[in-house]
């Protein structure tokens, strides 16, 4: 985030074809109005690197200007008004005056038009804005070429670290995200855990990112460079470090930097990113480093989003899939282990066994229990090295 | 050294050593309470004022007492909640360039949850309570209020709610979730201690005193008006609290509900709102901001019918657009159900439901502006006297609208997707809330203050206060607002290094909030000086400021029963009207005045309730049990207590009238 540079760009931010030329220029007026006052550094959300942003930007501005139309006249005669008919002024009295007909019209009117521009606005700009939309130019001016297909990204919300995945590309990062400048990108969103949002402020405005649920961003990306991302909504205890660095890449340097991810062996790779590997990044941890993963197990993005990555569990939507035939009876009893998710604390690595006395007993033992204990007898259907890793690392809970 | 309360027996529940906190701050705080307590206690055990506190007040059903303790209880709340901001405010100075800050993430979380939870449902919410209780009887010419045993009862759950959020301190945790506890972060699976317990039965609790006290003040408007007080002839400050407790019993009953189904996911591994079979965490926010946001309607309607009370008096002149002012509080009051949705358009509903709940938060703010424009057009050929009372109205017209506008801003979706969440949004409602419900509050103190105590307050020191408090809020939250255009997000207790260039931001904030921290003092002083002084300051006209509303026609402070006579009323502004056409006052033919009578019970069920909120809260079951079985037990004995009401003899109601008829004379002569 650029909050060393004080430049001039801003106007740039009160520029928007789509709109009619009154707003538009009003629009300039208020980027002069916002650059005399917040002059000092250049704010990032005023004027951000990416065409959605930038519209965003845009829109505050003009929403602000309509609004001041009322606003500062009201203010004005507040003041005026104070001083004019203060006691001691002596000005006209009428004190049985307080009612005209004209005048509440206006006081009535003159909100309400304002609010008919501004709604018409929001109609508009929430559609064309919508997160789910896919962009629709590149850039003012700058239309979307026929066959451009936007770079897909997975966004994993963990505690409190950000994943990234690229699925075509087969690799994955934590706490660094890069994207090709000029090109669209479709990110879809889910958390493991708890409700974060997921927001860089160059790019483009925020969407929550929540368990067991997908929302999506289109969005891209106009100038390369170093910018922020982070979680605007309070997760917990690593909330204020949920932060990562989003590089902004002219295409060259994106199959670049893509390579050398897949290839591994940096200061930043951590190997392959498989169910053990991601198990053991979803336990909650903070100021995690950048890491690189060289491949992604198949698949991995959409079992987070149903809550089964752990061997053994069955997925959210295999349930719904149940459910929607008339559910499976007291056969389904037995699906129940193979569904609690975080009931009962925060995930670990050990899996709950289904059918098994230990495990209802597990049912009310806390997850730093099931970390550090594996019930005896229990053959895990994980790998050995899941099993052992949780018993070297016991998992950091609320409650360790 | 987190606390894990993960052990349990039958006798303690999770109560444990480990229930005591350890950190260095909480214990100092701890020792400060302890001894401040234990040497108010004494006090006043030393001069034997614990039987006249009993019976004159805790037990009290004057609605005016009661009225005056939720202000005192706001007040007392409102110096935790404060200490809390101040203690985020260094915070976040501190904790930049790798620095920690002096607060643990542990405490820091718990902190910004307790000031936001205690500064909404303890601060403000006695405080228009209190204002509603103390001003709504009298100016609608009642002698209590309908229901006046359950008027005290509501007190003491409101009280009762505070006393736990304070025990949080002390033993155990608070939530660590923020304010509105949002799951799963406040499910079991995220927050395994008691600090979400805590969060839920003390709004258990005093959200029962505050749905009752709803009923009791509408049953009130609605019933007990003077003859000749149609609804249209009702004060406006009247007309707000209708609205505002038809939007309490409305929407109250929706949190208690959404607070239950968390307790049962907590307590019964339900699936409300857990991440697992089905649980969705999207209904929990949704049914919450169906009562947030009313909520802040709640709060604000009481204190716009003060502002709009506080210009016609000050100007000396009729409220200009009287019907205007009641159809926009109507309209405020049903539209209020129709925008919470604005709290979370970045949850991704679709395009067009965003647009409508975007629209129509638009729209709120057309009868917001006639409001304004009312009181601006009040103003206009009036004779302003700018006593303290005007001084926060101003401040609040000029104020408010800068919160009015960056609300809107907020309400376009496209818009609101940028600044979410930021400290942007930090200081939109602290402007609304601090320039509107708190200064409108002041506002009302200095305003209704001679009429409950019979002496005015000390100008010199209300003034202090408010040149501290105004450029105060704007020094603390204006970095904010430029903070927010620069992506900083709310909440954060730590900085990195690209945060630097911003520290100077959060020092500006952090010497506003000192600057608030003063006007506080200043208040506090003003509060001390006039009592001290309340000879010099004394009012004995029981209408201070040329009022206009059927309050100032009494003695101040009034009789117990308000009005030897009730009035008969023939114009919006009463008491205005019956000084213009020269009404006398009667001074022969009283009668006996039937009286509800002080009761104990309110007090006992309310400490009963409370106790057994702890017991929930730790899971003490039999002691929970057993409380419960009190609750009833005593409910049902205080059904058997016949002696509820008395009669004010004649002779006595002639003895107080003929002492205020020597006064008023007294009075004219010396003006004479």
């Amino acid at each position: 985030m650029s909050y060393r540079g004080c430049s001039m760009s801003l106007l740039r931010a009160g520029a928007m074809s789509t709109q009619p030329t009154l707003l538009r220029h009003a629009s300039r007026l208020g980027s002069l109005v916002s650059l005399a006052s917040l002059s000092a550094c250049s704010p990032v959300v005023l004027n951000p690197a990416g065409d959605i942003a930038k519209q965003e930007a845009s829109l505050v501005v003009t929403a602000t200007l309509l609004m001041l139309l009322i606003i500062v006249p009201v203010m004005a005669l507040t003041v005026y008004f104070a001083w004019k008919y203060r006691a001691t002024a002596g000005a006209r009295y009428e004190p049985e005056w307080n009612h005209s007909t004209q005048l509440e019209l206006v006081i009535w009117a003159a909100p309400l038009m304002i609010i008919i521009a501004l709604g018409s606005l929001t109609w508009v700009t929430t559609h064309t804005l919508d997160p789910f939309r896919p962009v629709a130019r590149i850039a003012e001016g700058k239309p979307l070429a026929a066959d451009a297909k936007p770079l897909e990204i997975q966004v994993v919300a963990l505690d409190w670290k950000w994943l990234f995945i690229y699925p075509e590309q087969k690799i994955a990062t934590v706490n660094e995200l890069a994207l090709p400048v000029d090109r669209p990108v479709h990110f879809s969103i889910s958390s493991s855990s708890v409700m974060n949002s997921f927001y860089i402020p160059a790019l483009a405005g925020q969407i929550y990112a929540m368990p067991g649920m997908t929302s999506e961003l289109n969005a891209v990306l106009n100038k390369t460079g170093t910018f922020d991302g982070f979680s605007a909504n309070y997760s917990g205890s690593g909330f204020s470090h949920m932060r990562f660095k989003t590089y902004g890449l002219a295409d060259a340097d994106f199959d670049q930097w893509v390579a050398k991810v897949a290839k591994g062996g940096d200061k930043d790779s951590a190997g392959a990113l498989d169910t053990v590997a991601y198990l053991q990044l979803e336990q909650p941890s903070e100021k995690e480093p950048v890491r690189h993963f060289t491949t992604v197990a198949d698949g991995l993005f959409d079992k987070i989003v149903n809550l089964c990555v752990r061997p053994g569990k069955m997925c959210v939507r295999d349930m719904m899939a149940l459910d929607a035939r008339g559910g499976a009876g007291k056969a389904g009893i037995y699906n129940v282990a193979a569904l609690t998710y975080d009931k009962n604390g925060r995930e670990t690595t050990i899996p709950v066994i289904p059918g098994r006395a230990a495990a209802q007993a597990d049912a009310r033992t806390k997850a730093f229990v099931r970390a550090i204990c594996v019930p005896d007898g229990v053959k895990t259907p994980v790998p050995a090295a899941a099993a052992k890793l949780s018993l070297a690392a016991p998992a950091r809970t609320p409650l360790s | 050294m987190i606390p894990t309360h993960s052990h349990w027996t039958p006798l303690l529940g999770r109560l444990g050593p480990d229930a005591i906190p350890t950190e260095p701050i909480v214990l100092a705080t701890f020792a400060a309470v302890s001894l401040g307590g234990i040497a108010l206690v004494a006090a006043l055990t030393y001069f034997r004022l614990w039987g006249y506190l009993w019976k004159q007040w805790f037990t009290s059903v004057d609605h005016k007492k009661i009225g005056i303790m939720y202000m005192v209880l706001g007040l007392i709340m409102f110096l935790r909640g404060f200490a809390d901001a101040i203690m985020i405010r260094s915070q976040q100075a501190l904790g930049f360039g790798g620095s920690d800050g002096y607060l643990n993430s542990h405490h820091f979380d718990q902190v910004f949850t307790a000031h936001g939870v205690i500064m909404i449902f303890f601060v403000a919410m006695p405080f228009v309570t209190g204002l509603m209780n103390y001003v709504v009887p009298l100016q609608i010419g009642a002698r209590d209020v309908s229901f006046p045993f359950l008027n005290n009862f509501s007190f003491w759950m409101t009280a009762g709610g505070a006393v736990l959020v304070m025990l949080s301190l002390f033993v155990g945790e608070f939530a660590r979730t923020g304010w509105l506890a949002y799951p799963p972060l406040s499910g079991l699976a995220y927050s395994p201690d008691v600090g979400v317990d805590y969060y839920i039965w003390s709004l258990q609790v005093a959200g029962v005193g505050t749905t009752l006290s709803g009923v009791n003040l509408i049953a009130t408007i609605i019933k007990l008006r003077a003859p000749g007080m149609t609804m249209m002839k009702m004060p406006v400050f009247t007309w707000t609290a209708l609205v505002t407790n038809i939007l309490i019993v409305a929407v109250f009953p929706v949190l208690t509900v959404v607070l239950a189904l968390l307790g049962l996911d907590r307590v019964f591994h339900t699936n409300f709102f857990t991440n697992d079979f089905g649980g969705s965490p999207m209904l929990y926010v949704n049914l919450i901001w169906i009562w947030g946001h009313p909520e802040v309607y709640i709060l604000v309607l009481p204190v716009f019918g003060v502002f709009s009370e506080i210009v016609s008096t000050f100007c000396s002149k009729r409220l200009f657009g009287y019907t205007s002012m009641v159809y926009a509080t109507c309209v405020i009051g049903i539209l209020s159900y129709s925008v919470w949705l604005h709290h979370f358009f970045t949850m991704g509903s679709g395009a067009s439901v965003n647009s409508f709940f975007g629209i129509t938060t638009m729209v709120i703010s057309i009868p917001t502006g006639a409001k304004l424009f009312n009181w601006l057009f009040t103003m206009f050929r009036g004779r302003i006297r700018f006593e303290l009372p005007m001084m926060w109205t101003v401040a609040f017209m000029l104020t408010f609208t800068i919160g009015g506008m960056t609300g809107v801003m907020m309400a376009v979706p496209a818009a609101d997707f940028v600044l979410h969440n930021s400290v942007f949004l930090i200081a939109h409602f602290h402007n609304v809330i601090i320039g509107g419900v708190v200064w409108g509050v002041f506002a009302a103190i200095n305003y209704w203050w001679p009429k409950a105590f019979g002496f005015k307050l000390n100008q010199f020191w209300g003034k202090v206060s408010f040149w501290c408090w105004v450029p105060g809020f704007w020094i603390a939250f204006t970095p904010l607002y430029i903070l927010g255009f620069m992506g900083v997000t709310r909440r954060m207790r730590v900085f990195d290094a690209s945060f630097d260039p911003l520290r100077v931001y959060y020092w500006i904030a952090l010497a506003g909030a000192f600057l608030i921290a003063a006007g506080i003092g200043a208040m506090l002083i003003q509060f001390a000086v006039s009592i001290w002084k309340r000879e010099e300051y004394k009012d004995e006209s029981g209408d201070p400021w040329g009022g206009r509303t059927l309050e100032w026609a009494t003695s101040s402070p009034p009789p117990e029963y308000n009005f030897a006579f009730t009035p008969k009323i023939h114009d919006i502004d009463a008491w205005a009207d019956m000084k213009a056409k020269g009404v006398a006052r009667p001074i022969s033919g009283f009668q006996d005045i039937y009286m509800p009578q002080g009761t104990w019970a309110g007090i006992v069920l309310a400490g009963l309730s409370t106790v057994c909120g702890f017991a929930l809260i730790w899971q003490v079951w039999w002691l929970a049990v057993v409380m419960l079985a009190g609750i009833v037990g005593t409910a049902i004995f205080h059904t058997f207590n016949y002696n509820r009401t008395f009669y004010i003899k004649a002779d006595h109601v002639a003895e107080v009238e003929a002492a205020r008829t020597a006064q008023l004379a007294a009075l004219e002569k010396g003006a004479a």
